[in-house]
């Protein structure tokens, strides 16, 4: 169990950073889903299912994708 | 010059901080102290929901609630007045592959009842009206990505938000008329842990749903037209 919880939290981690430093905003927005996913297995963890779903539904479904179509009207790569 | 200002500032906000935190000792649980333990002990006999974090949001704390719907329906709001155009891009992307057709159409009513459990199970199991709303959501974004002719009717979904919005505020005030406040439990709790229990919180929780779920479905509609 520790060890799960230690691979997640470096993937949590790593995600958010790339997130942050990414010139590629397709990237960055999967990496910020990734973290999204992350974030609600924790709170699933942490006993709280109600933040859990929420976070699974808005964060990894519906935000990345509303990101993804503002990509598509814009540009890919930050300058 | 700024930049010593914006230290000064920073130590002073960072002193205030630090202070009021070293008033809490460290590690200690405090979730059985003040309201949370009063919310404990009383709120399953005060609203008869046998979820705690529902009757907090929509009763104790219904208000909050009422402003957090108002939000999402200005942002909506804005959404749409932003990319509103009279004539809507004709998709260019091709349809998706009969795999990912036929699985859609057999998931998406599977998705919508899921959504719809939710919510209306929503004093009795972990969700409630904006999980479930979204849930039904990403359902349609599901028939949007895999059907390009798929189209909802922005008529009927603003409706439906419209009237589900009114029904919140509506049994709000009817709490106010009939009972001591705003969104005052009126109608009998009932036996906890069934479904038609909590009196007014399944109602409310219900509208919720709708008006989450046709808000989201109608914004992702709108922002799917816009690109090609």
């Amino acid at each position: 169990m520790d060890i799960l919880l230690i691979i997640l939290t470096v993937i949590l981690i790593a995600g958010a950073l790339n997130t942050v430093r990414s010139k590629d905003l397709v990237a960055a927005v999967i990496s910020g889903s990734v973290v999204s996913l992350i974030a609600s297995i924790y709170f699933y963890l942490l006993q709280a299912p109600d933040v859990a779903l929420t976070e699974a539904a808005i964060g990894v479904g519906l935000s990345t994708i509303i990101f993804m179509i503002t990509i598509r009207r814009t540009g890919r790569m930050e300058e | 010059m700024r930049k010593a200002i914006a230290v000064l500032f920073l130590g002073f906000i960072g002193y205030y901080l630090l202070s009021t935190f070293l008033l809490v000792p460290f590690g200690v649980v405090r979730v059985l102290e003040g309201v949370g333990l009063k919310y404990l002990q009383d709120g399953l006999q005060q609203t008869g929901a046998a979820n705690l974090v529902t009757s907090i949001v929509v009763n104790y704390r219904g208000f909050d609630t009422l402003g957090e719907v108002t939000v999402l329906f200005l942002a909506a709001t804005g959404m749409g007045a932003l990319l509103y155009s009279k004539r809507p891009t004709e998709r260019a992307r091709q349809n998706a592959s009969v795999i990912v057709k036929t699985g859609a159409r057999i998931l998406f009513p599977l998705i919508i009842i899921l959504g719809a459990y939710v919510f209306i199970h929503g004093h009795l199991t972990p969700g409630g009206g904006f999980q479930g709303g979204a849930i039904i959501a990403s359902g349609f974004l599901l028939m949007f990505m895999s059907y390009r002719t798929y189209h909802v009717n922005h008529v009927i979904l603003s409706r439906v938000e419209s009237s589900a919005g009114s029904v919140f505020v509506i049994i709000g005030l009817l709490g106010l008329a009939y009972g001591s406040s705003f969104l005052a439990n009126i109608l009998p709790l009932g036996t906890a842990n069934t479904l038609f229990s909590a009196g007014v919180i399944p109602l409310i929780y219900v509208a919720v749903g709708f008006k989450v779920g046709a808000e989201l479905t109608a914004l992702l509609d709108t922002m799917l037209q816009t690109v090609k």
